[in-house]
């Protein structure tokens, strides 16, 4: 035996667990919302969300070909970014838009930054928020068995009824993977059974939330109003962001306090854009301003060490 | 009954069952015994032999350089045929004394101390001071020291470190169902000294067999009880170890007895005992010789000196040419790089992998999943910890509470970015450590 033994630092044991079984649980967490979406607008949606995850990945491969990097479109993450950032446009919107999106998403927001792990902003909502900026028109319209109508939340704030249970099942107008807040749950508690996600992000900002928008109703003449709770409970992509979007590792803080933290803020600013603002929505935009205080709330909820919470007796 | 437990932690793969049905075997080295003369934390021994000297089983042959040091004996009867350096199994050198044995085992005549109840506090220290007793779990700190706390009027617990939650390590296990009555007799040893305290033996809930046993000893013992703990590792980590038994916690700079506790593992209350009651010097230990690679895994009493690579052929060597042999267990054990080094008074285990895991998965960027956090006993964060010793700035890990990492493993464990957490912090730990001690 020739005895050439590996020496390392210990531990010499792993877990099974890699990143991309991880992005392959969130991969198949999103598959409920999606399936509900091809079936709510069709085979467009189809082509849609192939594009955009195609364009995804193949951004990230031909970048770090052409940087000399090790191609890591195995790692999936991509194809997460691709997903989430399609599930997030109108049914309508030009191909070639979604495209543009998912190559500002991967490119701009996520490789130049040096790649996975390195980027500051959630890169599906960031190329969502670049494409609502450069094309509004395209990214409001939203039609629903082929009439161009507006999403629930607009006829809410605009002073309409909206049907809560068909928000609910994801029956009503919206962007592809937004409008079923069923589906998004259904694969909300797989990623919690899978331990990919804990419940202190989503529960502090969808909690928050909801005693914002008690207080508001309240403030405002409109009474303890259940059904206007839930239709903001169920629209705008609040599930689909508070569940699967907030708990993106990379942009959000890794201290246990600072994810309650994290979802407060977001909890807050989502219900200040919703009511103050000018649009209907608000979850992207909290969400990626969020992502930027992530260092600072990092920084004022730094765990105490094991044995330094008090003096010893 | 409660199961008692701490915040953190993993569960590997635990391995036990490999070797965990072996009843310990005495073995006997073939070929010479290296003795180090440094096998504690603290000042080498100086020899008091020299080359060519004839020495007994249970002869002191290096004897305690200062106050934090260890007397070390012969583990066989021979001839001294050298003081040199020799290859451990950490990698460094450190000074031998080389027996040629003669494989008669002629052993030296033990004075016996008087019986336990007439003697004092300060002649048990004496006694375990003079064996040479440190502790077998793997740190090494002589043992009449920690017996010595300046509090000492404050110690009310002591608590024998029967977790075990080392992956595949099944040598405190085997003490603790072959001769349950040996350990009690140890701590009774301990718990004289410390006429206050109360003696509780903390076990993980997968060794029923034992937590029975010595159950049923203790049963009608008012200062000593057996507490069943929760099977995680590190429950055996002291700083757990304590918490999980007393609720009270301990930082890195702070030790058991400010808590008022003195914790003890399993081996090392037998080495007490043996001092104590028989007058014998601690001369050998329990090694499981066990993993994937070995044909019989085997739990021995190996005479300390003995050559780590005769404990492979004594368990029937390997059936698989492993890629990697610990001294240790797979979470804190140390890589060997060469198996001719010898058995040390810390040497638990030499566990043989078939397969490397470390070597055959690849690095890639942190996703800053968190796991690392959730799972470090120690409430710290290893991914940003280990960034700031990449970028080599001590003085932000320092305030980040980069010292208060056990260097337990839990964080490269976990981790799905598959980062080597751990060496990065132990790395920079020990930088940080240093530069204090030049100040």
């Amino acid at each position: 035996m020739n005895e050439m033994l590996n020496v390392s630092s210990n531990p010499h044991v792993r877990d099974k667990g890699t990143t991309s079984g991880i992005m392959r649980d969130v991969l198949i967490a999103l598959l409920p919302a999606t399936v509900v979406g091809v079936c709510v607008f069709g085979i467009r949606a189809l082509v849609l969300i192939l594009v955009t995850v195609a364009s995804a990945v193949a951004t990230e491969a031909i970048y770090e070909k052409l940087m000399h990097k090790k191609i890591t479109v195995g790692d999936l993450s991509a194809a997460v970014t691709g997903l989430l950032l399609a599930l997030n446009l109108p049914v309508s919107l030009p191909v070639w838009m979604a495209v543009l999106g998912a190559v500002f998403a991967v490119l701009v927001v996520k490789q130049l930054f040096g790649g996975l792990g390195q980027n500051f902003m959630n890169p599906a909502l960031a190329g969502r928020c670049f494409l609502l900026i450069s094309f509004g028109t395209a990214m409001t319209k939203f039609t629903f068995d082929g009439v161009t109508t507006a999403t629930p939340l607009a006829q809410l704030k605009a002073g309409g009824d909206v049907n809560v249970l068909k928000m609910f099942l994801g029956n009503t107008a919206g962007t592809i993977g937004e409008t079923s807040a069923l589906a998004l749950l259904v694969g909300a508690i797989y990623l919690l059974a899978k331990k990919i996600i804990s419940l202190r992000i989503p529960v502090a900002y969808i909690g928050t939330f909801a005693i914002f928008i008690i207080l508001y109703a309240l403030g405002t003449g409109r009474g303890f109003d259940l059904n206007f709770l839930a239709a903001h409970l169920c629209g705008g992509g609040l599930m689909l962001g508070a569940w699967y979007m907030a708990t993106d590792y990379v942009t959000s803080p890794i201290t246990p306090k600072g994810q309650i933290v994290f979802g407060i803020c977001l909890g807050l600013l989502t219900g200040i854009f919703r009511t103050c603002g000018s649009s209907a929505e608000g979850v992207s935009y909290a969400i990626i301003f969020c992502n930027l205080l992530v260092p600072l709330i990092e920084k004022i909820t730094l765990p105490k060490a094991f044995g330094r919470e008090a003096k010893a007796k | 009954m409660s199961i008692l437990t701490f915040k953190g932690g993993v569960h590997p793969y635990d391995g036990k069952e490999l070797s965990k049905e072996e009843p310990i075997v005495e073995y006997n080295p073939q070929g010479e015994i290296a003795i180090a003369v440094s096998q504690h934390i603290g000042a080498p021994a100086k020899p008091l032999v020299s080359k060519g000297d004839s020495v007994k089983v249970g002869q002191k042959i290096a004897e305690a350089a200062g106050f934090i040091s260890a007397n070390v004996h012969s583990s066989v009867s021979g001839t001294v045929k050298a003081i040199e350096p020799r290859l451990m199994a950490n990698g460094g050198k450190a000074d031998c004394i080389i027996i040629e044995n003669d494989n008669n085992y002629e052993e030296i005549e033990y004075s016996k101390p008087k019986p336990l109840e007439e003697l004092t506090p300060d002649e048990i220290r004496d006694l375990v001071k003079e064996a040479g007793v440190v502790g077998m779990g793997g740190a090494c700190f002589p043992t009449n020291v920690k017996l010595s706390p300046k509090n000492q009027d404050d110690i009310d617990y002591i608590i024998v470190n029967g977790a075990e939650c080392e992956p595949y390590l099944t040598s405190d296990y085997r003490r603790m169902i072959e001769q349950p009555e040996i350990l009690i007799e140890g701590l009774k040893v301990v718990l004289k000294i410390f006429p206050k305290a109360k003696g509780v033996i903390g076990i993980e809930d997968n060794k029923p067999e034992a937590i029975k046993k010595l159950k049923k000893l203790v049963n009608n013992e008012e200062r000593i009880e057996v507490k069943q703990l929760y099977t995680k590792y590190p429950q055996g980590a002291e700083r757990m170890l304590i918490y999980a038994i007393t609720g009270r916690r301990i930082n890195s700079s702070m030790l058991p007895a400010d808590v008022g506790c003195v914790v003890d593992n399993v081996d090392t209350l037998f080495a007490i005992r043996d001092a104590v009651i028989e007058g014998k010097p601690l001369i050998n230990r329990v090694v499981t010789v066990t993993g994937d690679a070995i044909t019989s895994p085997k739990n021995f009493l190996v005479r300390i000196g003995t050559n780590q690579r005769e404990l492979i052929e004594a368990a029937g060597g390997f059936k698989a040419e492993p890629e990697k042999v610990i001294s240790g267990g797979p979470m804190m054990g140390i890589a060997m790089s060469n198996l001719d080094v010898p058995v040390l008074k810390g040497s638990s285990a030499l566990l043989c992998m078939e397969h490397d895991v470390v070597s055959s998965v690849e690095e890639t960027n942190c996703i800053n999943c968190g796991r690392c956090v959730s799972v470090c006993p120690g409430h710290i964060l290893p991914s940003r910890l280990a960034d700031l010793s990449l970028r080599g700035d001590m003085e932000q890990f320092e305030k980040m509470n980069g010292l208060e990492c056990c260097e337990c493993g839990c964080c490269s464990y976990i981790c799905p970015a598959k980062r080597n957490l751990t060496q990065a912090i132990k790395s920079m730990r020990k930088q940080v450590l240093a530069s204090k001690k030049k100040k």
